[in-house]
């Protein structure tokens, strides 16, 4: 057999291909940085994904595929693509005064988000299983060490060493489904999977591979019930960690998840709509009950992103070009709401000392009134108020799946979020409502801190009020 | 073909049974006066001391750790050294990208003082 | 013949993994997982797949069974702690290994594999080679992934030397 070069489209990859370089930039660089400077790898760092989202940008409607048909550059991969460096940009801006107060502000925090980022990346631009594996793999390592990075808090190292754990079971699962996948159709290729599957019937291994491929996404996500690890990783982790991944992993797993499921097996919906409006039902209404008993907010947003997972599988149920487009949306709505919730709460907090629990919220609203409107606003947006990104996200979401006959899964997610209001509020009541608690004064929120917070408030009431061109971007984002 | 490995399986069996033999007939056939000092497990001649049971330092673990990673990567040469010469350039490149990256690890690890034994 | 070494390394295969689940020594544990992959790797080349059986000797063998010795051994052995707090989930786990393993054999044991599919048939292989098939395959249209895992494989390089190295002997390099 002769051996032909195959076609090396280093574009289609430039905005993983610019990330990764800047990992290792910033890698080298760690070595030759002296301790009090390690700030600049941060700024380099966001350089580098700026410079990334330049190249998404460049890409757009490109709709080429490369490497043998591994990754494609379609706006629905690009979407998500931006998405993501705008998740990691600002919680790298978060991330920079918190490392420093917490006395952890190496250079390798900076390469391990980077390289992180670079995996969401090819996952979510990924038409191939075996390369989103690769890309799944490549954003949950990175991130088991960052959730252990602050090796001196044995919540830390709890928190990385379970979600090590249970990512490689759920790695597992995920690889024995693409074994049996390729089994039953004798093909990894998503487009060749979609082409085999029209012209032969189902088998049970071919159902058994698809099931196990659902698992290992839910484990991602953290649908229920593989939710497990999601409270005690979000909470053990460093809170800027925590603030990426929530909002991150799930942008790059839901990317490959549609892509996936909507793309390449549509011949097997009738069987995994119907398992994936179980998950959502599960998944919206255990989040939401469980966030209500939380007293610690790091908790209470991590059952609320569970929650949130809930919803945007709605979108993939509905299974149409309207809910593909809803989902974009709602990603990049949950976001900049979500880092927007966690830059306040760190915002809050006093030098390495963090106040994580709702009652440390008293009376915020005096001292620091500007945050605590800032918190306000980005809560009142996940609970689903106009005119606040959120609202139009799940607007949006419940749309598509009225449109596809799904009202009944649509009814369940408003009274969900009927749910959510109470233990949204709870932290707006505590700030506004109660007397200060003691050892508020003196507290400088950090400069790159209320940029952060200010992009993200700004964001979403943007994505609220003039939702439009967003989604006009977001329903441009047809799966190729 | 698997029959080309046919010499490995007699490697095998071979072994196993040479084992089983010189065991089973040196307890059969020998005689046995156990007393404590033939009893101890032999240590080139010095008197056991300790258990051999207690745990060792968390140091090896880089050792080890850095060992798995490096040989993953070899696994990766051999297909390739057995492709080279029709790879051409074009598998020297691929190849020389694969290396460098590592390279940027292993240099990164040396100033680390990761191979330094502190 | 061939269906005869099999049954052979299937036996040995199956007993060792037993073993490693029974046995009460973590070092005995782990030598049983060594026959295990031994054993497999002895099936890979039966099923004409040389490559893989090597790779399977030299990572699992070789690589990261040593790592499983080393951490037993970083965790003192012959103890057995945290065990107990796992009885409770012992029944159930037993249930679910039992109806996955069932759902398993009668999906798999009846399945109708399709017919080969793709250029590979056993002969392609035997005229071409297994190791140049792989190679092949790998340096061209898995040029990506191969890649990819170069990264992964550097991340994992930061991950020990952030999570293992003393901090100090870091800040002071």
């Amino acid at each position: 057999m002769p051996i032909l070069v195959p076609d090396i489209n280093l574009r289609i990859i430039a905005p993983a291909l610019i990330v990764t370089v800047t990992a290792i930039v910033v890698l080298l660089g760690e070595l030759v940085t002296p301790a009090e400077r390690k700030r600049w790898l941060g700024y380099l760092s966001i350089a580098g994904l700026v410079v990334a989202a330049f190249a998404a940008f460049s890409l757009w409607g490109a709709n080429a595929s490369g490497f043998s048909g591994m990754v494609v550059a379609d706006n629905f991969g690009l979407f998500l693509t931006l998405t993501i460096a705008l998740s990691a940009a600002l919680s790298i801006l978060l991330s920079i005064p918190f490392i420093h107060a917490h006395e952890i502000d190496q250079g390798e925090y900076y390469v391990l988000l980077l390289a992180s980022v670079a995996g969401m990346i090819v996952m979510a631009t990924a038409t191939d299983l075996i390369v989103i594996f690769l890309g799944l793999e490549l954003l949950s390592l990175p991130l088991y060490i960052l959730a252990a990075f602050q090796r001196e808090d044995t919540r830390s190292l709890e928190a990385g060493i379970k979600y090590f754990l249970l990512g490689a079971f759920s790695s597992a699962f995920f690889l024995y489904g693409i074994a049996l996948v390729f089994g039953a159709t004798g093909t990894t290729n998503l487009a060749k999977i979609a082409a085999s599957l029209a012209q032969s019937a189902g088998s049970p291994m071919l159902s058994i591979g698809v099931g196990l491929l659902m698992v290992g996404f839910a484990f991602k996500v953290a649908l229920v019930p593989f939710h497990w690890w999601t409270p005690d990783v979000y909470d053990g982790a460093p809170t800027t960690v925590t603030a990426f991944m929530s909002v991150a992993v799930k942008a790059a797993a839901f990317g490959a998840f549609f892509r996936t499921f909507q793309f390449a097996l549509p011949a097997l919906a009738l069987d995994w709509r119907a398992v994936a409006a179980v998950l959502a039902v599960l998944t919206m209404t255990l989040g939401n009950v469980a966030a209500l008993l939380q007293s610690n907010v790091k908790r209470m947003l991590a059952y609320s992103s569970i929650a949130h997972a809930g919803y945007i599988l709605i979108a993939l149920v509905a299974m149409s070009a309207n809910g593909l487009s809803s989902a974009l949306f709602y990603l990049l709505a949950y976001t900049v709401t979500n880092l927007g919730a966690f830059g306040a709460v760190i915002a809050l907090s006093d030098g390495a000392r963090e106040r994580l629990e709702i009652k440390d919220f008293a009376g915020a609203a005096r001292e620091h009134p500007l945050v605590a409107l800032a918190l306000t606003i980005c809560l009142l947006s996940l609970a689903g108020f106009p005119p606040f990104a959120g609202f139009v996200g799940k607007f949006l979401i419940f749309g598509a799946a009225v449109e596809t006959g799904w009202a009944w899964l649509a009814v369940i997610g408003v009274l969900n979020s009927l749910v959510s209001v109470y233990f949204y509020l709870r932290p707006v009541v505590q700030m506004y409502m109660s007397e200060p608690a003691e050892g508020w004064s003196g507290i400088r929120v950090a400069p790159l801190v209320a940029l952060a917070l200010l992009i993200a408030v700004i964001s979403v009431i943007a994505l609220g009020v003039f939702p439009a061109p967003a989604i006009a971007l977001a329903a441009g984002g047809l799966i190729r | 073909m698997p029959i080309d490995y046919l010499p490995i399986l007699v490697m095998v069996v071979v072994v196993v049974a040479f084992a089983a033999i010189a065991l089973t007939l040196s307890s059969l056939t020998g005689p046995r006066h156990p007393t404590a000092a033939k009893l101890e497990p032999y240590e080139s001649g010095m008197p056991p001391f300790g258990s051999a049971r207690r745990r060792i330092s968390i140091k090896y673990y880089l050792t080890a750790v850095l060992f798995i990673l490096f040989d993953i990567e070899i696994i990766f040469f051999y297909p390739w050294a057995v492709l080279f010469r029709q790879l051409k350039l074009f598998g020297l490149v691929e190849m020389g990208v694969f290396v460098l990256i590592l390279l940027i690890g292993y240099v990164y690890v040396w100033r680390k003082g990761g191979f330094n034994w502190d | 013949m061939s269906l005869l070494v099999f049954y052979l390394f299937a036996a040995i295969a199956v007993l060792a993994a037993l073993g490693m689940v029974v046995l009460r020594n973590p070092v005995h544990s782990a030598l049983s997982l060594a026959l295990v992959f031994v054993s497999l790797a002895a099936m890979y080349v039966l099923l004409s797949a040389p490559f893989i059986a090597v790779a399977q000797v030299m990572i699992y063998a070789g690589a990261i069974l040593i790592l499983f010795v080393f951490v037993i051994m970083l965790l003192s052995p012959g103890t057995d702690q945290g065990v107990g707090a796992l009885k409770a989930q012992r029944g159930l786990a037993i249930l679910f290994g039992a109806a996955l393993l069932v759902l398993l054999i009668a999906v798999l044991g009846g399945a109708v594999l399709p017919p080969t599919r793709g250029t590979f048939t056993p002969e392609a292989i035997a005229a071409e080679g297994d190791t140049q098939a792989v190679g092949a395959l790998l340096f061209t249209n898995f040029l990506l992934p191969f890649e990819i895992t170069s990264i992964l494989l550097l991340v994992a390089i930061v991950g020990v030397i952030v999570l293992a190295k003393k901090r100090q002997s870091i800040s002071k390099q």
